[in-house]
């Protein structure tokens, strides 16, 4: 057997442009095959004869291969390296083959040849459009339970691979002069003229060589050569020049405002064996000055009953397969076309010795030329006449041909079909772009008109049929200029949109419009008759052009049919908007490098490995990786809770509080800038001390808060929250750019320039005292709230005397290189002297029992200082501050508000939950009255019991008083305590 | 994706570098602590939300990090025009104006499009 015989029966001798010798195995449904390098999986599955190679989505119909491009809707299959690299609704027509390939049919059981789900076919009557609109309506509860995952399983397409993707994907941006989106002669040609200017190109095609429609029209010459083979030395060309970038394999996707492309680029997916250095796609963001749309035009199946038997496909399809994959389709074929340019499809397979059964023109007058060369050709040609049915189970065996108007009916035996209905131009990048389209009544199409965008389409997107024009047109609109010439054998005339004969409105035939979601011409006279009058309701109703191909091929025939049931002229129906992405992109493309450990990158502060190491579990803050508790060994999370929180108190602990927000203020005005952000007052605070600072919105709200020291008159160091940082900066700047421009205030995040180690209980001085330098940090040099510059081991240090758990503390800040050194020091001292690392768990807890909030868990945007305890840090005496006025608002000093409290359950050791919501009388029937919400509720060691804060309707007001919180299962009675728990004298803070 | 001039880079940059910050030339008034009830409502709570031409400001925040003031066409997403913060409202060239007008006209809307299936 020779290569090209085992590379199937139906390979032409001569024809098409891969090398025989050069094979490839990869097997479908389970039995293997040989294809050529250079083969789709639709041209190598057609040199073995194989048609059938899917099911319809809603009838289960046998469906073949349609097109030979990206506008393929049936040809959809599941094509798979490996386990993990299996990729679902792949286009038959645009993968590639390569060597090790399992390739499977979609949307069957148990078989192809045998689908259950075929049944629905016969049972059609009952699904016609918008059925499971009117049937699964009641009961209600059976949507979910029932109709929805039965319809799912029915109506799925692909199933998607649950491995992880193993692939990589890589993204780039780019910018150019000019990006030309296809590469058919338009694009060539205008690559060529811009690239003469010196402007930075990039030229763009989907497939894997240049060429476009010269792939199947071999009748064209270009420059004395034939089109395709100077389309290729074109790109030769192209690619060596320095100032363009030609891409294969690579779709434009969309076309955004301001010249903003998106380009995904296929890598390895025509590979056998990828390298693993290669990112299976790449995304492309470019920014261009100008775009050139070349994307041609797609051709149109025309609509008759059973026009979707494997078997059937479109004309330029055929030729695509035979000029270009040297493959016939059938060995008998016929054609039924509105366009001449289907007998071209025929002349090219007599040419080549296929047999044609007749060309069936539905016009009466076709073009002269090919008339007259299918007469030369000896090929029988019916004009005035159409196709009204066609016969076969799993391939198309047959073809009814009947007079227009008249009863002449035969049968004509055919094993394959070719159809035209003429073309659509591809217009839908001009139409994202968001330029208006014009229909172009003559010619039946829809055109671009007014632009948008710095963009100019050409040749057939732009319905420039003539040659001559194309090339001129496209020269023009490169910039610069270039010299082509081209001949076409034949002019081409006619095209149709809508039904045709015998699929007219009283007919009840399945004419299919739209072959991948099983809209037919029935479907959207119905939708019409029940109603929809706008294309945009018709095409919802029946799913016409929403499946994965966008109705690249259903669109215009859709839209004739609705415009003829209503009556009215087709640009008054409209056309539905053609929307991004052209194709399908892959997850992948889109995700690129941002997946796992770069999908939303962790923070983490500069003692995060000692901490890991020391055994800590972490919790999420917003990005930071924070450490939650240190469980020892055997410990749960409660057991070194209590522990951490036993040690802080009776010893020490040493805590990393890196994360918290930082902002160094500076200036000659940074205590009046404070002045008016705060609700502080800081011009009486004096070097060398800190003070809480509360801020609220100008609405009143708690917005913020944090620890703020005085360095210096000009120099304040702030903390905010950990969440709060980037958002307090935020409006700091923007009070300080366009409020009170006047002030003289830098405001610089130091978020991560400082590693903060916090170091609390009663031996806290004892654990960092030998390693502080160059400042006495007695109780008397340095009590409570100061702040000083010193150095720690040596290292430039900020030292602030402050506490967030009630017991004496300091807060070590050293720069964040040093963290880990200074972190181990003091750790290894604390350990030394019996006290313990802990965690955010115990931070909480030890805060609670001294009643210190957590703003955004004790508030919620609804907190005044007030409400919250807080109103002795709001400045009586200051004329104006951020929120001063939103503070009085009548609603904010009205009594009854919720108010910030203790509560203390009944029994000790019942433990609230967060959220839970507070009544006052349990026995109320519902809806019961609600007081308000648990906001913070722990198993306090050091109480011996329970301890909750809750925001209660005059909360104040209520000390001593008892509630309840009703829970699923039970109802805990409460008491209404102050906020302070434990060490209520507060003596310890001073030690 | 939208291209955005900075006033202070002098640069037209990608709308990632970007944030919105609300409408423009609204001034905190003077002696906050005095204005009723209304006037507060209506320097904090209400806005505008005009459909067209409208004035907000954005911050280069991803940049240079400066508050400015922009002229926008809300129908068809286009900056008319962008200044420094400080400035008066400024008046939109008629010729741009018209320009964006044009456009509307030829923008697909909501109303425009699945706006008239209703």
């Amino acid at each position: 057997m020779s290569a090209s015989e085992n590379s199937g029966g139906f390979r032409i001798k001569g024809a098409g442009r891969h090398t025989p010798a050069r094979t490839a195995r990869f097997t479908f449904d389970g039995k293997s095959y040989t294809a050529l390098e250079g083969d789709t999986v639709a041209s190598a599955l057609l040199a073995h004869g194989v048609h059938l190679v899917g099911r319809s989505f809603k009838y289960h119909r046998p469906r073949g291969i349609l097109t030979s491009g990206p506008e393929e809707p049936n040809a959809l299959l599941d094509v798979s390296r490996d386990a993990a690299r299996r990729q679902p609704n792949v286009r038959a027509t645009v993968q590639e083959v390569f060597d090790g390939a399992k390739i499977a049919s979609q949307n069957r059981w148990p078989s192809l040849t045998f689908d259950v789900g075929g049944f629905n076919d016969v049972l059609s009557p009952f699904f016609a459009a918008g059925f499971y609109y009117k049937t699964f309506m009641w009961p209600r509860e059976a949507w979910h339970r029932l109709y929805e995952p039965i319809i799912r399983r029915a109506a799925g397409l692909g199933e998607a691979p649950k491995e992880v993707d193993p692939d990589h994907y890589a993204s780039r941006f780019a910018h150019c002069d000019v990006l030309i989106a296809g590469a058919g002669v338009a694009g060539l040609t205008a690559a060529l003229s811009a690239a003469s200017t010196g402007a930075n190109v990039f030229l763009v095609d989907e497939q894997p060589e240049v060429g476009g429609a010269l792939h199947y029209d071999a009748a064209t010459t270009i420059d004395g050569q034939n089109g395709y083979d100077w389309a290729q030395s074109a790109a030769a060309r192209l690619k060596a020049m320095p100032n363009v970038t030609l891409l294969t394999r690579t779709t434009v996707f969309g076309y955004y405002n301001h010249g903003f492309i998106g380009l995904a680029e296929r890598v390895t997916d025509h590979m056998a064996r990828p390298g693993r250095d290669l990112p299976r796609e790449r995304l492309w963001q470019v920014r261009t000055k100008k775009v050139v749309i070349a994307t041609g035009s797609i051709e149109r199946h025309m609509v008759f009953a059973n026009n979707d038997r494997p078997g059937i496909m479109l004309a330029s399809a055929a030729r695509s397969f035979l000029n270009h994959h040297g493959v016939a389709v059938g060995r008998n074929v016929g054609v039924y076309t509105a366009h001449d340019s289907a007998y071209e499809a025929a002349f090219d397979l007599k040419r080549a010795g296929v047999s044609i059964a007749a060309i069936v023109d539905c016009r009466a007058d076709p073009g002269a030329a090919v008339l007259e060369e299918a007469r030369a050709l000896g090929i029988d040609v019916l004009t005035g006449h159409s196709v009204t049915d066609t016969a076969g189970r799993l391939r198309i065996k047959s073809m009814t041909v009947v007079r227009n108007g008249g009863s002449d009916t035969r049968k004509i035996k055919v094993d394959a079909l070719l159809m035209s209905a003429g073309w659509t131009p591809s217009v839908h990048l001009f139409s994202q772009s968001r330029g208006k389209l014009r229909f172009d009544d003559s010619n039946q199409r829809f055109l671009p008109d007014i632009y948008a965008q710095n963009c100019v389409s050409v040749g057939g997107c732009n319905g420039t049929d003539d040659i001559a024009e194309l090339i001129e047109e496209a020269s023009a609109a490169g910039g610069g200029s270039v010299s082509v010439t081209a001949a076409n054998r034949f002019e081409w005339t006619g095209g149709m949109i809508g039904a045709a004969e015998g699929a007219g409105p009283d007919t009840a035939v399945k004419a299919f419009v739209d072959f991948q979601h099983d809209v037919t011409a029935k479907d959207i006279r119905l939708a019409v008759r029940e109603g929809m009058h706008s294309i945009e309701h018709i095409k919802r109703f029946t799913t016409n052009g929403m499946a994965s191909d966008q109705g690249k091929l259903s669109n215009m025939h859709g839209l004739a049919i609705a415009a003829e049931m209503l009556g009215r002229p087709i640009p008054q129906v409209g056309l539905t908007t053609f929307r991004a992405p052209y194709t399908p992109v892959t997850y992948g493309t889109l995700v690129a490098h941002s997946r796992d450990d770069l999908f939303d990158p962790a923070r983490k502060t500069p003692m995060h490995a000692l901490q890991a190491a020391a055994g800590a579990e972490f919790e999420d803050v917003g990005n930071w990786k924070r450490a939650w508790y240190f469980p020892k060994r055997g410990e749960d999370m409660h057991a070194a809770v209590n522990r951490e929180c036993r040690t802080v108190r009776e010893i020490g602990g040493v805590f990393d509080a890196s994360t918290l927000g930082k902002i160094e203020v500076v200036g000659p005005d940074a205590a009046q800038f404070l002045n008016l952000l705060y609700t502080n007052a800081w011009d009486t605070l004096k070097p060398g001390k800190s003070r809480y600072g509360i801020m609220t919105r100008e609405d009143g709200f708690i917005y913020d808060d944090g620890v703020v020291g005085r360095l210096a008159e000009d120099r304040f160091h702030v903390t905010t929250t950990t969440g709060g940082a980037p958002r307090v900066l935020h409006h700091m700047e923007d009070y300080l750019q366009t409020e009170f421009p006047h002030l003289k205030v830098w405001l610089t995040s130091t978020t991560e320039q400082w590693a903060v180690i916090a170091v609390q209980g009663p031996k806290a001085r004892e654990i960092i005292a030998p390693l502080v330098e160059g400042l006495d940090i007695s109780n008397e040099a340095f009590p409570h709230m100061s702040v000083s510059e010193c150095s720690v081991m040596g290292v430039p240090a900020r030292l602030f005397r402050m506490s967030f758990t009630g017991e004496l503390g300091f807060e070590v800040n050293v720069p964040a290189d040093y963290g880990p050194a200074v972190w181990t020091a003091i750790r290894d001292r604390a350990e030394a002297l019996g006290a313990c690392l802990y965690g955010t768990e115990t931070m909480h807890v030890l805060r609670a029992e001294k009643g210190y909030i957590i703003v955004g868990q004790d508030t919620d945007g609804t907190v005044t200082p007030e409400d919250a305890g807080l109103s002795w840090a709001v400045s009586k005496k200051k004329t104006d501050f951020v929120g001063i006025r939103g503070l009085q608002r009548p609603d904010l000093v009205r009594g009854g508000r919720k108010q910030l409290v203790g509560l203390k359950t009944k029994d000790p050791r019942d433990v609230l939950e967060e959220g839970a919501q507070i009544v006052a009388d349990p026995n109320q029937p519902k809806p019961m009255t609600m007081l308000g919400h648990v906001t913070s509720s722990y198993w306090s060691e050091n109480c011996g019991r329970s301890i909750a804060m809750a925001l209660v309707a005059g909360g104040k007001a209520r000390m001593g008083e008892t509630l309840y919180v009703p829970m699923a299962d039970r109802t805990i009675a409460v008491e209404v305590s102050d906020m302070v728990f434990f060490d209520k004298e507060g003596g310890r803070i001073n030690g | 994706m939208l291209l955005i001039h900075c006033p202070y880079c002098e640069d037209d940059r990608s709308e990632l570098e970007f944030r919105w910050a609300g409408e423009a030339h609204i001034a905190r008034p003077e002696a906050i602590s005095e204005i009723s009830d209304e006037e507060f409502a209506e320097y904090f709570f209400l806005r505008n939300n005009e459909k067209g031409l409208t004035y907000e400001r954005w911050r280069h925040i991803h940049g240079c990090g400066r508050f400015f003031n922009a002229a926008r066409d809300t129908v068809s997403d286009r900056f008319l025009m962008t200044y420094k913060a400080g400035l008066p409202k400024q008046p939109v060239p008629v010729a741009d104006k018209m320009a964006a007008t044009a456009e509307e006209k030829t923008v697909e809307t909501w109303e425009a499009t699945e706006g008239d299936a209703r």
